[in-house]
């Protein structure tokens, strides 16, 4: 894959979004209202916008968790909106990866096969999903007597740099990324942007969130204000 | 027999295609209008508060209940088959071969008088092995896999933890590389740390086996972390499905949403 | 001899009949066990009741009855049986094997070669094999009818993992023609493979759970086993001290409170038809001195 492809790795269109709360009174709640974005291969583009304008729910739409009310969301040749969850699955497993603020794991399953995993599910030999994991896990900075151990019991910073590696390990050429520097350190926090750097050189498709404003130039090429996708009190797009 | 869907043998069709399924108890309804399709390699959690009819689903698809409607159509090594329309000698070989049914309760699982060895080998010898060394070999094996020793092969599951009777039981069922488990409330009664062991198990065995499974469980936490898409059943019907992550984090239905926001922390 | 307030061999025709048609259908069925309704008889249970009731069955005036249980003609249970039939049946009675053409019998099969013109009928104690690990009828009649025998390996393969070897000595799983899977009453495994193509009819007769069946003449009957570990007709390994058989089923008998044992033929007509032919074993005489003594 190559930086000067023209054809856009995600592409969201007429992307709306409500929340109905049917335990408080079926009330409808309008959160999103004609999204449009796009990402190219090898490049990063950056959500902006005030606390609560969407810029989360926008990326769990792209990830699948939350469903649009109504658009599009082109992944690759698949529409996530339209998509059967298989479709999603194989989609998550191969194509589109994402760093969410939280880290979400069995317990007892040690560090290095956490960041293994997403390896292994696609068939990846033990051996060299392993190594692939120690050696993110490494530039990342875990100590190395600490990958044998459940990360549930490590701090949150350890959490964090667990769930960028478990992000990376597979080249995904999407990738969604969720505030993936915050309580970082500046070391670590370079060797994100660093693997960031690496990942946009093969040619992968970043969506990120970063408030850290100074990480945020580093890597974004572009930026898209969620907060022009906020309903207005009639329900119409800004 | 004729199917009114009919599905090809292929890498790209459902393993079990349930369509219609109902199930009355009398006036009573068990379970009605239940049509799902899973997908070689797909964990399907069914989740619903007592009483939902999760488990008499459970029972319909297994085999164990009869339906009074619809079809559970699986796809055999000889093409796809209405299961409700086999022979019985045809379904149980089915049951002992190409699927395996984990209980809640390992004693129903189980043959407590028997050795851990020959609950593991009995399904090696009901579809025919015959070498005894063979047999010990693989069980053996199996009894490691579900990190159970291999010096307590000879013991009997009365003396056995809670934890290592359902891994047993786990274990007896998969000897034989089943396609598709079913598993009803597989770490109900277990305690929370013995829980993870066995979940982080089963996770293992469904990747490296590509199984496909059907997990009936009322546990939210359990089904985050085994199952692909989730079911919510209510009052004997499902109303609502979808990628499980998708149905936590944004249901859609007023029960799903009740049933969630219920819950501690997912 | 011959008490005529009873009917021909005691049970009334009616009876006789209902127990033959099951006979016939364990015949047309080798193997499977044909329920039949089972009557009280004069005897308690686990003394013969489905065996004597077999035997009543078949029985004609012209028969001539052999009884042994254990191999021996002698002992309590058979003596009483044999009795039973004098009285009630008026029929002829032997010892010797080969001039019986009936022989009913708890748990041998005689070492001498049956014949096509003979019928031997076994007292079985539980007929149901599968019962050992399935307790359930429902589910063991389902196992017969759909050819499920895991079930039975699994006993075989926990005899193996306790002993390191099959343990199990007597009442061996057997499978009739490739279908049936059969609990032969609890003859030794060493007889077993004297039920395969045998010339006789063998009919199993279980009074307490009413249940007949059948192994009709040059029925094929194979021991289960394992390939690792094969089916051994296993006996104590000795001669016997009184005939000197070498290959005769022998039974253990304590002689003093010492230690000092002998073994001789479990089944009784068979050594004294050796001694009498001049065959003297460790500790035996031949059969004319003793007489003569």
């Amino acid at each position: 894959m190559t930086t000067h492809m023209t054809q856009p790795m995600i592409r969201v269109s007429h992307l709306s979004k409500n929340f109905t709360l049917h335990n408080q009174g079926g009330t409808v709640l309008p959160v999103m209202r004609g999204a449009d974005l796009t990402v190219n291969p090898g490049e990063c583009v950056g959500l902006i916008g005030a606390s609560g304008a969407g810029k989360s729910t926008l990326m769990r739409m792209i990830w699948g968790n939350y469903l649009a009310a109504s658009g599009s969301i082109m992944v690759g040749d698949l529409d996530v909106v339209q998509a059967e969850p298989r479709q999603i699955i194989a989609l998550r497993r191969a194509t589109l990866g994402y760093v969410s603020q939280f880290l979400r794991v069995v317990p007892r399953v040690p560090t290095l096969d956490v960041v293994a995993e997403p390896l292994l599910v696609l068939g990846t030999p033990v051996i060299e999903a392993r190594a692939r994991a120690a050696d993110l896990l490494a530039r990342l900075n875990i100590p190395e007597r600490l990958w044998s151990l459940s990360p549930t019991t490590f701090s949150g910073g350890e959490q964090q740099r667990v769930n960028i590696a478990r992000g990376f390990a597979h080249p995904y050429p999407a990738l969604l990324l969720d505030e993936p520097t915050a309580s970082l350190d500046a070391a670590n926090r370079a060797v994100v942007l660093s693997l960031i750097h690496e990942a946009k050189a093969r040619g992968a498709a970043i969506l990120g969130i970063f408030h850290d404003e100074g990480a945020r130039a580093q890597v974004c090429d572009r930026f898209v204000d969620v907060g022009s996708f906020t309903p207005k009190a009639d329900g119409a797009a800004a | 027999m004729t199917l009114m869907h009919p599905l090809p043998v292929a890498a790209d069709s459902p393993l079990l295609a349930v369509r219609d399924l109902t199930k009355r108890y009398g006036s009573r309804i068990g379970c009605a209008d239940v049509s799902f399709d899973l997908w070689p390699g797909e964990v399907l959690g069914i989740v619903g508060e007592s009483g939902s009819g999760k488990s008499t689903l459970l029972s319909c698809l297994a085999g164990h209940l009869r339906p009074d409607e619809g079809e559970v159509i699986f796809a055999t090594a000889q093409g796809p088959r209405d299961v409700l329309q086999m022979a019985e000698a045809e379904r149980r070989r089915l049951a002992r071969s190409d699927w395996a049914f984990v209980h809640q309760n390992p004693r129903d699982g189980l043959r407590m008088g028997v050795t851990a060895g020959g609950n593991v080998g009995e399904r090696l010898m009901a579809v025919g092995a015959r070498h005894y060394g063979d047999i010990r070999a693989r069980a053996t094996d199996w009894l490691g896999r579900v990190e159970i020793a291999a010096e307590r092969i000879d013991d009997r599951p009365s003396a056995f933890s809670g934890g290592m009777q359902q891994r047993l039981q786990i274990a007896r069922n998969l000897v034989t590389g089943p396609r598709l488990v079913f598993m009803d409330e597989p770490t109900g009664g277990l305690d929370v740390s013995v829980q993870a062991r066995l979940l982080d198990l089963l996770r293992g065995l469904v990747r490296e086996m590509g199984l496909s499974a059907i997990i009936v469980t009322h546990d939210l936490a359990v089904v985050r972390l085994l199952a692909d898409r989730l079911m919510v059943m209510k009052s004997g019907r499902v109303v609502e499905q979808g990628l499980t992550d998708q149905v936590l984090d944004d249901p859609q239905h007023a029960y799903t949403q009740l049933l969630v926001s219920s819950v501690l922390q997912v | 001899m011959t008490d005529r307030a009873y009917n021909f061999a005691y049970l009334d025709e009616q009876t006789k009949r209902m127990i033959r048609r099951a006979i016939l259908k364990g015949v047309a069925v080798p193997g499977y066990q044909v329920p039949f309704a089972s009557r009280e008889m004069p005897m308690p249970y686990g003394w013969g009741t489905g065996g004597v009731q077999v035997t009543a069955a078949c029985l004609t005036p012209e028969d001539r009855l052999k009884v042994i249980d254990q191999g021996a003609d002698d002992t309590t249970n058979a003596v009483s049986i044999r009795k039973f039939f004098q009285r009630t049946a008026d029929i002829a009675t032997t010892e010797a094997t080969s001039e019986a053409t009936l022989i009913q019998t708890r748990h041998r099969i005689p070492e001498q070669a049956l014949t096509e013109d003979q019928i031997l009928v076994y007292q079985v104690p539980i007929p149901e094999p599968l019962r050992f690990l399935e307790p359930r009828e429902t589910e063991t009649r389902k196992m017969h009818e759909l050819e499920e025998y895991g079930l039975m390996h699994v006993k075989l393969y926990e005899d193996i993992a306790r002993h390191g070897h099959i343990a199990t000595a007597y009442a061996y799983p057997v499978k009739v023609e490739g279908r049936y899977v059969m609990d032969p009453s609890p003859i030794p495994k060493f007889d077993n493979p004297k039920l395969s193509d045998s010339p006789a009819l063998q009919l199993f007769g279980a009074g307490r759970e009413q249940r007949i069946y059948a192994l009709p003449p040059y029925t094929h009957v194979v021991s289960l086993d394992f390939e690792d570990h094969p089916f051994e007709a296993s006996k104590a390994p000795h001669d016997c001290d009184l005939c000197g058989a070498s290959d005769s089923y022998l039974d253990e008998v304590i002689t003093d409170d010492r230690g000092s044992r002998m073994y001789v033929c479990s089944d009784t007509d068979h050594c004294r038809s050796r001694r009498a032919a001049g065959f003297t074993g460790r500790l035996g005489t031949p059969l004319a001195t003793e007489a003569a003594e």
